[in-house]
C-alpha cells in the first residue's frame, strides 16, 4: 500500500439473509482510492453501490454479513475494529455526505450546533474552536454571513444551501475520506453542477479520497478521476473516465451510455438505445456472467462458470467472456450504420 | 399578447392549437404563523402559450418556478386566480372536470406513489372508465387488456399488485391508465426522473411511440435538459412564476438567449469524460417567491444586469424566432 493510498478494498463480499435464502448483495469488489482521488462508483439501483459505501463505513443492516480479504483505512485494518472504534472513525477519517440533506441534519438543532458537535465529539477541541472552525468551513463552501446561518436552524436553508452545509460538516475533522451517496440528486441542475464544483475543489484542498456514487452518467464523466461501473453486486468494468465512456468495453456499459439522449450526439426525436429485461435476482447459487439475459452478445460460455475480470492494463479492467474487440463490435457495427 | 403568440401558431393549419393558455396566473394566500396576516404568493404570473395537436411542450426550470402549478392547471385541478386555459379553443372553466379529464390526464413522477397499492393492475387501469359509467366489466376488461398491449405490458400482469412490478413497468401503468380515456392531451410531470437510465429509455421510446401513435400532445414538466431536448417541440422556461422565454426547441437549444436560459443550459452534464465541471455564474438560489425581488425577478443573480433591471419589469416580447422578457433584448 503507497503512502499516498487513502482505502484499499479486497475481495469485498456483503451477503444479505432473506427470506428465500441469502441475497449476493455485494460479490468480490476490489477498490482504492488515493489521496486527492475521486473514484466514481455508477450503475443502477439495486447494483451494490450503496452497500458497497455502507460496508465501507461498517453500517450495513444487521442482517447483512460482510466477507473482505482487505479493508484498510489509510494504515488501520478496518476489519480488526470494534464498533466503538469504528464509531470514532465516522466523521473523523471517514466524512459522509448523503443524497437528502433535510434527513441527514437534525431538524430541531441549530446548523452551528451540530456543525460543532462533530468536532467536540471527535476530541479536536472545545466549543470555541469548534465554533471558528465552522466559520470559516462555511466561508470556504461559499456561504456568505456564516455566523448568521450557523444559527440557523435546517429548515431555513434552501437544498443547496443545507448540501454547502453538509460538506462543511464533512471537513470539520479533515477526513482521509469523503463518501458520496447521489450528494446532488435532490438538487436543482444549477445548483448541482456548483455543488460539484464545490465538493470537487474543497476534495483537493484538503487533499481527501472521495467516493461518489451515482446512477448520472454525467456527474460521472465531469468528476471522476477513475470510474467502477457495477451491475448485479460485481465490478464490471473499472478505468479511467475517458477510457470508460470513450471506449466502453463491457456490453452493459456500452448499453448504459447508449440510454441517455446526449444533446448535440443523439438526434432529438430519435429512438433511444435500451437494454431489454431487468436486473437479475441475487438470490441462492449464482453462476455464469449476471447480464447475461440482457446481453445482445450472449453465447454459450456466458451460461456458466464464474467470469472474472480481465486486466487491460493497470487500474483498467472489464468482466466479460468476449475480448475487448469483440465486444465493442456492437458499437462499430451500429457507428457504420 | 395574444397576437403575439398568434405568430407561432402552426403556418400550415388554421387549426385552433389544442391547449392554449392566455396570461394565466395563480396566486396563493398564505400564512406565515398563526397570528400573521395572509400574504399573497404568485405561483403562476400572466403566463401565456400554445400548443398544436401532436406537439411536445416542456415545461422547465428550477423548482419553485410554478411549473407543477401551471400542470394542476392544465389537468383543471387548480383553478387560475387570472386569465384562462383553453382546450381546443374552449375555456376549461366552462366545463365539468369530468369532461375535462377526457380530454387531459396526467402521468406523475413517482410511479411507486401514484398508483394505489391495494389495487390490482387491471383495477387501477380501468378506474377512469369505471368513473365515468363506460361500458361493462367485460368491454372494461377488454379495453384495459388492449391498452396493456399498447404500453408493453404482459397481459400476465392483469391481476398484480404494484408491488409486485418493477418502476418501469409502474410507469407503464401509469401510462396505460392515463390512456385509456383516450385523451388528447397527456400531462407528464417529471415523467423518468424516479427511474433508472435503462428504463428511462424504454419509457421515453414509448411515449414516442405512442404520439405518433394517437396523435398525442404532451405538456411535458422536467428539469432534466437532455430529455427535453430530446423530446420537446416547443419549450417554455420559467422562472418565479413567470414565463421567460419561449419558443421552438431547436432554437432555443442552438441560441438560448435569456441569461437564466443560458445558464441552465450550461449547467447540463453531457457524459463527456474530456470536459470539466462548468462554471455557472447564478451566485445563490432562487429568491423566496413571497418577496419577489424588484424589477425583473432574474436581476440579484443575472450576470449581465445592469440598473434597469433592478428598476424596471421588462415585458414578454417577440424576438426574431421566440418570446423573451429581458431587457437585454429590449
Amino acid at each position: 500500500m503507497s503512502s499516498d493510498t487513502v482505502l484499499e478494498v479486497e475481495n469485498l463480499s456483503v451477503d444479505i439473509a432473506v427470506p428465500a435464502g441469502t441475497l449476493h448483495a455485494v460479490s468480490n469488489v476490489n477498490l482504492q482510492v488515493d489521496k486527492g482521488e475521486t473514484l466514481c462508483i455508477v450503475g443502477e439501483s439495486g447494483c451494490g453501490k450503496s452497500i458497497t459505501s455502507l460496508a465501507i463505513m461498517n453500517l450495513l443492516p444487521r442482517k447483512a454479513t460482510l466477507a473482505a480479504d482487505k479493508l484498510a483505512l489509510e494504515d488501520r485494518d478496518l476489519l480488526s475494529l470494534s464498533e466503538a472504534q469504528f464509531a470514532t472513525l465516522r466523521g473523523d477519517r471517514i466524512g459522509m455526505i448523503f443524497q437528502d440533506p433535510m434527513t441527514s441534519l437534525n431538524p430541531v438543532f441549530r446548523i452551528g450546533d451540530q456543525l460543532e458537535e462533530v468536532y467536540i465529539q471527535h476530541g479536536k477541541g472545545g466549543r470555541k474552536e469548534a465554533r471558528e472552525r465552522a466559520e470559516f468551513l462555511l466561508e470556504k463552501v461559499g456561504i456568505v454571513a456564516p455566523t448568521e446561518r450557523l444559527s440557523q436552524y435546517p429548515h431555513q436553508l434552501s437544498g443547496g444551501l443545507r448540501q454547502r452545509m453538509m460538506i462543511a460538516m464533512t471537513l470539520m475533522c479533515d477526513p482521509a475520506l469523503i463518501i458520496a451517496d447521489e450528494p446532488t440528486t435532490a438538487l436543482d441542475v444549477t445548483m448541482q453542477a456548483q455543488t460539484l464544483n464545490l465538493l470537487r475543489s474543497l476534495q483537493k484542498e484538503f487533499k481527501a479520497g472521495l467516493i461518489l456514487i451515482t446512477h448520472d452518467l454525467g456527474v460521472v464523466a465531469r468528476m471522476a478521476d477513475r470510474v467502477m461501473v457495477m451491475y448485479a453486486g460485481r465490478a464490471v468494468e473499472t478505468g479511467s473516465a475517458e477510457e470508460v465512456f470513450d471506449m466502453p468495453t463491457h456490453p452493459y456499459t456500452q448499453g448504459l451510455i447508449d440510454c441517455i439522449p446526449v444533446p448535440g450526439r443523439t438526434e432529438p426525436g430519435s429512438k433511444l438505445g435500451s437494454i431489454r429485461g431487468i436486473v437479475p435476482a441475487l438470490v441462492g447459487d449464482l453462476d455464469g456472467c449476471m447480464f447475461r439475459n440482457r446481453c445482445d452478445l450472449v453465447s454459450d460460455a456466458c451460461r456458466s462458470g464464474d467470469i472474472g475480470l480481465i486486466e487491460i492494463s493497470a487500474g483498467r479492467a472489464y468482466r466479460c467472456h468476449l475480448s475487448s474487440d469483440e465486444s465493442k463490435i456492437k458499437t462499430s457495427v451500429e457507428g457504420a450504420v | 399578447m395574444n397576437q403575439l403568440m398568434g405568430q407561432f401558431s402552426h403556418p400550415d393549419s388554421d387549426a385552433v392549437p389544442a391547449l392554449e393558455c392566455r396570461n394565466v396566473g395563480r396566486t396563493f394566500m398564505i400564512k406565515k404563523g398563526i397570528f400573521a396576516e395572509k400574504q399573497p404568493l404568485k405561483a403562476v404570473q400572466d403566463v401565456s402559450l400554445q400548443v398544436n395537436r401532436g406537439e411536445v411542450l416542456a415545461i422547465v426550470g428550477e423548482s419553485g418556478c410554478g411549473k407543477t402549478t401551471l400542470a394542476k392547471m392544465l389537468l383543471g385541478l387548480l383553478e387560475p386566480t387570472t386569465g384562462e386555459i383553453l382546450l381546443d379553443g374552449e375555456p376549461i372553466n366552462s366545463v365539468s372536470i369530468k369532461d375535462i379529464a377526457r380530454k387531459v390526464q396526467p402521468v406523475f413522477q413517482d410511479p411507486y406513489s401514484s398508483l394505489n397499492p391495494r389495487k390490482t393492475i387491471e383495477q387501477i387501469i380501468s378506474l377512469p372508465l369505471k368513473v365515468h359509467e363506460i361500458g361493462s366489466q367485460a368491454s372494461r376488461r377488454a379495453r384495459v387488456e388492449e391498452y396493456m398491449r399498447l404500453v408493453g405490458l404482459p397481459k400476465r400482469l392483469i391481476h398484480s399488485y404494484p408491488n409486485q412490478l418493477s418502476g418501469g413497468q409502474r410507469q407503464r401503468v401509469a401510462i396505460a391508465r392515463a390512456l385509456i380515456m383516450e385523451p388528447k392531451i397527456i400531462v407528464c410531470d417529471e415523467p423518468t426522473s424516479a427511474l433508472d437510465v435503462s428504463v428511462q429509455a424504454h419509457i421515453l421510446n414509448l411515449l414516442q411511440d405512442l404520439r405518433e401513435e394517437l396523435n398525442l400532445t404532451y405538456a411535458f414538466i422536467s428539469h432534466d435538459l437532455a430529455v427535453v431536448e430530446h423530446l420537446a417541440d416547443w419549450v417554455a422556461v420559467m422562472y418565479l412564476g413567470r414565463l421567460i422565454e419561449f419558443g421552438k426547441a431547436v432554437n432555443i437549444f442552438n441560441d438560448p438567449k435569456h441569461p437564466y436560459t443560458r445558464a441552465l443550459l450550461d449547467s447540463v452534464l453531457t457524459p463527456d469524460a474530456s470536459l470539466g465541471l462548468p462554471e455557472i455564474t447564478l451566485g445563490r438560489g432562487l429568491p423566496n417567491p413571497l418577496t419577489p425581488p424588484s424589477g425583473c425577478y432574474f436581476h440579484p443573480r443575472c450576470p449581465e444586469a445592469s440598473d434597469q433591471c433592478s428598476a424596471e419589469q421588462p415585458a414578454l416580447i417577440k424576438n426574431e424566432n421566440r418570446l423573451i422578457e429581458c431587457h437585454l433584448y429590449g
